[in-house]
């Protein structure tokens, strides 16, 4: 990490003003540290996706296939038939800059092209040229394609596609201000599928899909191996608590299948998270005897097939039902994740129900009916927990986590794709007594991306992380100055894994936390002995003296 | 000198000339005053109607609103219902605030970001495009509805009200109406938002400078005529009437500055449905704001949804069966 750039750098490159020149004519560079290592082949390979090959974004020659311009704009021309999305987004942008200043990559790296309407336009330009009359009108005349804001597609534009389509997100903060609604999450999907016509994925995305499509989850976790992960973390829990909390796996005729991101199996502080489900769910078997099941065949709940093509989410994200169907269980509940409920809330039922082989979910514990959940048939899992602490169906002791000081950051997709935005912050109430909001600005709908979401929370592109998180962290900074914040939390399992190392960089003193890993921590276990630490094995708040 | 505002300035400048120069010097008040009225609002309604359909063609495959607020789930929990709707109501009440009051552009910020010691990103309301925004269409809109009493004989009373409110100043003779002279000052800022704040100008094209600059012009030969030059109202009145009765009619005594703003007009609407403008039509159909978040309570069907290739468990199953059996997990075939 010595030749990454240092956090007074990255600031002193922060200008929002953009040069004199024009964005049309400026070609692209391709900035080490700010882009994704190209997709291995044999990643591409797995799922029979086109032009699986070895190439170099740096090198010139990126190895495409002879006709690519006639595939992309075959391409486009079948996508805007089958999104209208597409079509009125590539039409009605009147460049008003709303957006402008709303991206966090803009405001992180100043670089004119982030701004939502440019990343946009990139497209755009291409659209208007071969799309539209005027675009075809103003070809024939020298200089007009450039007034109607149109250009070829060459290997310089696709190039310039490649390099900002994987410097966005999908989170949407700009949507929320754009005054027609345009979606630049919904443009830099076609433009990312577009790309994958001709084989031009980032590994970061490629591999993870291939893992998830043939292993169950993006880590490539092999069923015995999830097996172990989750018995490791059984005994951790049973030499915290003094309770054995074996979850069970596979098992057919449970009243409910769990599903959540792999990797709070497999990366710390995830891990706590996963504790904590572990626990609430032993806590319920026992107080309840309700009966979950976990699987190693949907071992998944995020989808970054969702981050290559439609095609692709659907094909990873079939395994929920299957798995549901197949285990004969009543209803899902989905785990703490941000862009997994973008597609469960938004796409799932759509392109793999009817799920009529479940029930219409009901809380068995509470009887409460998830009526916005009765066709889809999936329940966030703070959807549910929320019930049961509403209810008073849990026993909780908020002290310890009296050493929180809490806030919370609301991941792009459950704010801006779902509206799950009071339900984490009443768990946050219940387990813990801190707590304070970031700047209004920051949060809720308007809340900032952790900068790595969308399939971009590599190792390479570190630079463009941190100017990308630099919104995020600036505001947990302000209230870890004004109020001593030392937790933030989350629901989204990217956040759990690029938010430490965004802290880290810009405000070291807080650590990140998923809700559920504080559920775990409060929750009073049938038959538990007095707990001296909390998951992470540091004492309790009161307990430090022992610890000595 | 910048071309991207150089040549549209050119451009509008170069059709009022036509106009103008086509009237005063070669007579051709047929031309500019009925076939290119004509012709112009065929290709409006026309090109209009085919943007349209041409949206309404393509599928809405996935229901994908962006959601400002707490979503409908428990009942406890207060619902966004207009922010966040999960039914046809708040949508129609999302959509009613959207196209008239621009609601989403109400929430405009302005990013500061401050390199001193503190490095801090500010965020502050910023409502001056919002208002400049609805300054400039609901001044453009009366303005419009002003103008129908041309095409209206007599002249209906709810018309005649609009134009005492618009011109309550009472400032002048004839009555400055507020519409026209709002209509000039919004396009203006719009247009200094151009092409003096650097983003807004970095993003802008010659295909956002020509209709402002046109705008201005229309609003600028009206102003001019109605004001300065005093135009023979009751020719143009016969002459806008036999335009709508089919009957046209060339008066006399009405000069090239009213050709070349007919022409100007006639422009913006053959313009119209060709650019940008037509974010009016747009604004209706946009999946991220006139669909409900429901798509857990109530499915969306999607019309070209197809069936794909997906890794089963059997797959899965014949694949780690071994190492399953081994780790104590359940499998279907024992073998």
């Amino acid at each position: 990490m010595s030749d990454e750039i240092k956090p007074d750098e990255l600031l002193d490159k922060v200008d929002h003003t953009p040069s004199q020149g024009s964005w049309m004519t400026e070609a692209v560079h391709i900035r080490p540290s700010m882009y994704c290592y190209a997709a291995k082949a044999e990643s591409v390979e797995t799922l029979g996706l086109p032009n699986a090959r070895s190439w170099n974004p740096l090198e010139a020659d990126w190895k495409l296939p002879e006709n690519w311009q006639e595939i992309i704009h075959n391409g486009i021309k079948e996508r805007l038939e089958k999104f209208r999305s597409f079509k009125i987004f590539m039409d009605v942008c009147v460049r008003c800059g709303a957006c402008a200043d709303k991206c966090h990559f803009f405001l992180g790296t100043g670089d004119p092209k982030n701004m939502p309407v440019l990343r946009a336009e990139l497209l755009r330009s291409v659209y208007r040229n071969d799309f539209t009359t005027v675009g075809k009108l103003l070809q024939k005349i020298p200089g007009g394609s450039k007034l109607g804001g149109a250009r070829p597609l060459t290997l310089d534009v696709l190039k310039e596609w490649w390099y900002y389509f994987f410097q966005c997100t999908e989170c949407r903060r700009c949507s929320v201000f754009c005054p027609y609604g345009i979606d630049t999450a919904e443009i830099t999907i076609m433009g990312r599928e577009l790309l994958n016509l001709i084989g031009l994925n980032i590994d970061w995305i490629a591999t993870p899909v291939s893992n998830c499509y043939k292993t169950g989850n993006h880590l490539g976790i092999q069923p015995h191996a999830f097996k172990d992960m989750m018995d490791f973390f059984t005994e951790d829990i049973e030499e915290i608590t003094g309770i054995d909390v074996a979850p069970q796996f596979n098992k057919k005729g449970a009243d409910i299948l769990f599903i959540t991101p792999s990797g709070d199996v497999f990366a710390d502080p995830g891990t706590y998270t996963c504790q904590g489900y572990m626990l609430l769910f032993k806590y319920l078997k026992d107080k309840y005897d309700l009966d979950v099941t976990w699987s190693t065949y949907a071992s998944e709940g995020g989808n970054f097939g969702f981050f290559t093509s439609h095609e692709t989410m659907k094909r990873l994200n079939a395994k929920m039902y299957a798995e549901a169907k197949r285990l004969g269980v009543k209803w899902i509940l989905g785990g703490e994740c941000g862009h997994m409920w973008r597609v469960i809330n938004q796409y799932m039922d759509t392109m793999n129900g009817p799920a009529d082989f479940l029930e219409e979910p009901v809380n068995p514990i509470t009887g409460t009916k998830f009526e916005n959940a009765k066709s889809t048939k999936m329940v966030h899992i703070c959807e549910f927990t929320a019930d049961l602490i509403k209810h008073g169906k849990l026993e909780l002791d908020k002290s310890r986590n009296a050493d929180r000081i809490m806030t919370f950051h609301d991941s792009c997709n459950p704010a801006r794709g779902m509206g799950l935005i009071d339900e984490p912050r009443y768990i946050i109430e219940n387990v813990c007594d801190n707590f304070y909001e970031m700047p209004s600005n920051t949060i809720r709908e308007q809340t900032f991306c952790c900068g790595s979401g969308a399939g971009l929370n590599a190792g390479e592109n570190i630079e463009l992380r941190m100017a990308g998180g630099l919104p995020r962290a600036n505001a947990v900074k302000y209230v870890h100055e004004k109020f001593g914040v030392n937790t933030l939390g989350t629901i989204c399992a990217i956040d759990r894994a690029a938010l430490p190392a965004l802290m880290e960089y810009w405000v070291p003193d807080v650590e990140v936390y998923g809700i559920h890993e504080l559920v775990g921590n409060a929750l009073i276990m049938p038959g538990e002995g007095e707990r001296e630490t909390d998951l992470r094995m540091e004492p309790l708040p009161g307990k430090e003296a022992a610890d000595e | 000198m910048n071309q991207k505002y150089m040549v549209p300035l050119a451009g509008v400048l170069l059709l009022f000339l036509l106009a103008y120069a086509g009237v005063e010097g070669a007579g051709m008040q047929w031309f500019f005053g009925i076939i290119v009225p004509y012709v112009a609002v065929i290709a409006f309604i026309g090109g209009f109607v085919h943007r349209v359909m041409g949206w309404a063609d393509s599928a809405v495959p996935f229901r994908i609103p962006t959601t400002c607020g707490q979503q409908k789930s428990l009942p406890w929990i207060k619902h966004s219902c207009i922010d966040n709707p999960d039914k046809a109501s708040g949508v129609f009440i999302r959509m009613v605030l959207e196209i008239f009051l621009f609601r989403s552009l109400f929430r405009n910020t302005k990013a500061a970001f401050n390199r001193n010691e503190k490095n801090t990103l500010t965020y502050s309301w910023e409502i001056f495009l919002w208002l400049g925004a609805l300054a400039f269409h609901y001044s453009f809109l009366v303005v419009i509805i002003r103008h129908l009493r041309f095409v209206m004989d007599p002249v209906p009373s709810c018309l005649k009200f609009l134009e005492f409110f618009d011109g309550i100043i009472q400032l002048g003779l004839p009555g400055l109406f507020i519409s026209g002279a709002v209509l000039l000052l919004a396009a203006l800022f719009l247009l200094a938002r151009r092409v003096f704040d650097a983003k807004v100008s970095y993003i802008s094209l010659a295909a956002d400078y020509f209709p402002l600059f046109l705008i201005i012009g229309i609003a600028a030969s009206g102003i001019a005529m109605r004001y300065f030059t005093k135009v023979d109202i009751i020719g143009i009145k016969t002459f806008t009437m036999g335009l709508v009765t089919f009957h046209p009619v060339i008066p006399d005594g009405v000069g090239g500055l009213f050709y070349a703003h007919i022409f100007m007009v006639s422009a913006l609407l053959a313009y119209f449905p060709v650019s940008k403008l037509m974010h009016m039509g747009g604004i209706f159909l946009s999946p991220t704001r006139n669909m409900a978040n429901n798509n857990r309570a109530k499915r969306h069907i999607n019309p070209w949804n197809y069936a794909v290739d997906i890794h089963t468990y059997e797959q899965y199953e014949d694949h780690f069966r071994e190492k399953m059996i081994d780790a104590g997990l359940p499998v279907d075939k024992k073998e």
